[in-house]
């Protein structure tokens, strides 16, 4: 059977584009030269490097000598955090959200195992941040903050731009974690006070095993992959040309697809959400529908368990991911739901749809028309759904 | 992605006997909407008294849901003593197995009927002396001894995988690993006869023959028996094995675990160093 893929789990991964793929072949052919090389062969690789810095720049209003490339989202995450934590041996606490990516909230774990201490604020039910809490939290020890821009699993946009000016003002390094929100938001480093910010690849369209780390100029920074001189000897290790490459090509088309993101993208995710919530009794949306990414949308089913959808849903190619205890690999429902205060209900049944500029409307029709009858298939199995479906017969 | 079984796939996406029996002679409800799988069973006799039919209600991912068709699909026609002996491994075993993680589905079956079981003879549905353990989860230690003993489990992540116990925040991991070391104590009777070193040699290459390497050969992989010196057993890995970087968990997991479970409980594997 040759079934059409419905891809709409983009914030796991996403395909990469193929001009992206057509401008990186050459690097794993014909232009294999070490950029470091003496030789013109090796030269002409440093001189398409120094392109894709440029337009990595571009895309967040850096300066092309504020972008390290590294090999991926978490590695710049470490990246920053260790390098503000190496920068000033003296200070021994971190503050961070309830809701980081593993990236973050692993490496903070691992972290308090060697004498440092951390701090994760609160987000209220809708997922928001609030800032007093930052300020509250900030101590003459704390060494960085990091927060990320949006999160990956419901797309809500922590307002990061306001609290690293609360950062600058006590002097202390801010970092973000803006895998998510670097093509969907415009971005613009001049205009405001963060000083490290993480970007992946895979995220937008380049492929996977490339990242950038953006240390703001001025920033103290201490490598955390030790080596040759590469990226002016901020990261050790020759350069993945090929994909670099592919970053800057990312980096550049999302530039010119950043106004799409707002308005296909942004309808095509809200005709969705506003069909299967209209549809679909016992539904609603995880986090808050303002502060959000245009290309998220995070939708509980009550009464059902994640797993069960996404494998029905795979029945007719259909991606997306759930919040659910069984997909995550614990045994618990996903820790952004568990501290947004989501009830068991409703975050056992959470799915994710992630969308990119390469959906259409077909597709999103085509999910649309599948997923009631399958929430209603499952529904019929579950014994909780019995006993509201009657209550509300009754009523 | 899970790696469901083509019959757990299969039993998902047509699930046989969803519902409530009319008028049940037996019915029971296990698990929570908190700890993220439920299931509610029933069933009715008929007048040889073997169950005629099973119906169930799950809440849950996709082997839940099949581990619970299976389970109905099972016992229908059997009498309720013969029930009583399906055990969490038989409704594994039927489904062709299940990813370890997901163990614990198979455990809620067994949990359901024998909850129905018991709702039918009117039988004390806790016994005695019956203790939480696990606190997020409501585990007793009478189901981790259970499952320790039904499955020769011997670490604490096995209990978590079949029982859920220990699986949130963690606390009652201790209490678990001392349950472990009391069973498998237990589980050593000194009447086992002791194997000479031949006897022990031949049931560890049947063993290895039988069950062992077609799950093995399955994945492209193979094992061979270099040498047993007392409970140390020394093998090496071939084909895919010898490559995968997994193979160590399979060694202690399953090879280890099977050896266990069908020739000595004090079995010990060893990989050879190549």
């Amino acid at each position: 059977m040759n079934m059409k893929t419905v891809y709409l789990d983009n914030n796991a991964t996403t395909r990469v584009a193929p001009e992206v793929l057509e401008a990186m072949l050459p690097y794993f052919s014909e232009l294999y030269g070490n950029p470091s090389s003496m030789h013109s062969f090796g030269g002409q690789v440093a001189q398409k490097i120094r392109e894709a810095r440029e337009q990595v720049a571009a895309l967040i209003g850096a300066s092309p000598e504020e972008i390290i490339f590294t090999s991926c989202g978490t590695e710049s995450d470490n990246a920053a955090i260790r390098s503000a934590l190496a920068t000033q041996p003296e200070k021994r606490h971190i503050v961070t959200s309830r809701v980081e990516h593993p990236a973050i909230k692993s490496l903070c774990l691992n972290l308090a195992g060697q004498g440092y201490r951390f701090t994760e604020l609160a987000v209220e039910k809708n997922g928001i941040l609030d800032l007093e809490q930052l300020v509250k939290s900030l101590t003459p020890d704390t060494a960085v903050i990091s927060l990320m821009w949006a999160n990956n699993e419901t797309g809500v946009i922590f307002p990061v731009e306001e609290a690293a000016e609360i950062a600058r003002e006590r002097g202390i390094p801010f970092h973000t974690d803006a895998v998510q929100a670097v093509g969907k938001l415009p971005i613009d480093m001049k205009k405001n006070a963060i000083d490290m910010l993480s970007l992946s690849g895979h995220k937008l369209h380049a492929p996977k095993g490339i990242g950038s780390l953006y240390v703001r100029k001025g920033t103290r920074f201490s490598p955390f992959l030790i080596g040759g001189h590469q990226e002016r000897g901020r990261r050790g290790g020759t350069e993945n040309t090929p994909s670099i490459v592919g970053l800057g090509k990312a980096c550049e088309l999302a530039g010119r697809h950043l106004a799409m993101e707002n308005t296909t993208v942004r309808r095509l995710r809200d005709k969705l959400e506003t069909a299967l919530l209209s549809h679909i009794p016992k539904s609603r949306v995880n986090g808050d529908t303002e502060q959000r990414l245009p290309n998220t949308s995070n939708i509980s089913f009550e009464f059902i368990e994640g797993e069960g959808i996404l494998l029905m849903m795979n029945e007719y190619g259909i991606c997306a991911s759930s919040g659910s205890a069984c997909t995550s690999g614990s045994l618990q429902p996903s820790h952004v739901l568990r501290a947004m205060g989501v009830p068991f209900t409703m975050a056992h049944g959470s799915i994710r749809f992630s969308l990119s500029v390469y959906n259409t409307e077909e597709e999103i029709d085509f999910v649309i028309q599948k997923l009631p009858a399958i929430i209603e298939r499952l529904r019929g199995m579950s014994p909780y759904w019995t006993s509201v479906s009657q209550a509300c017969e009754t009523e | 992605m899970w790696e469901y079984t083509d019959k757990v796939r299969e039993h998902f996406l047509n699930p046989r006997n969803v519902g409530e029996v009319e008028q049940p002679d037996g019915v029971a409800e296990v698990g929570s909407i908190a700890c993220g799988d439920a299931l509610k069973l029933s069933f009715k006799l008929d007048e040889n008294k073997r169950i005629k039919e099973a119906k169930f209600k799950t809440f849950g991912c996709a082997s839940a849901i099949a581990s619970s068709s299976a389970l109905t699909e099972m016992i229908k026609g059997m009498t309720l003593e013969e029930a009583a002996q399906v055990s969490n491994k038989d409704i594994a075993g039927y489904l062709g197995g299940l990813p370890d993680e997901k163990m614990h589905c198979s455990v809620m079956g067994k949990e359901a009927l024998e909850k129905a079981i018991e709702n039918y003879s009117g039988s004390p549905a806790k016994e005695p002396g019956e203790r939480i353990i696990c606190e997020c989860f409501g585990v007793t230690d009478r189901d981790i001894e259970r499952a320790i003993r039904d499955n020769n489990l011997s670490t604490v992540e096995d209990v978590t995988n079949y029982t859920k116990a220990g699986g949130g925040c963690g606390n009652c991991q201790e209490a678990i690993q001392d349950i472990i070391d009391r069973v498998r104590a237990e589980a050593r009777p000194a009447g086992v006869p002791k194997l000479t070193n031949i006897q022990k040699i031949r049931k560890i290459e049947e063993a290895l023959e039988k069950e062992i390497r077609p799950s093995l050969k399955h994945d492209g992989g193979d094992i061979e028996l270099v040498d047993v010196i007392g409970n140390r057993v020394i093998v090496a890995t071939r084909g895919a094995c010898a490559t995968c970087k997994a193979s160590g968990i399979t060694l202690k997991h399953f090879v280890e675990a099977k050896l266990r479970d069908l020739v000595s409980p004090d079995l010990n594997i060893e990989e050879v160093v190549p």
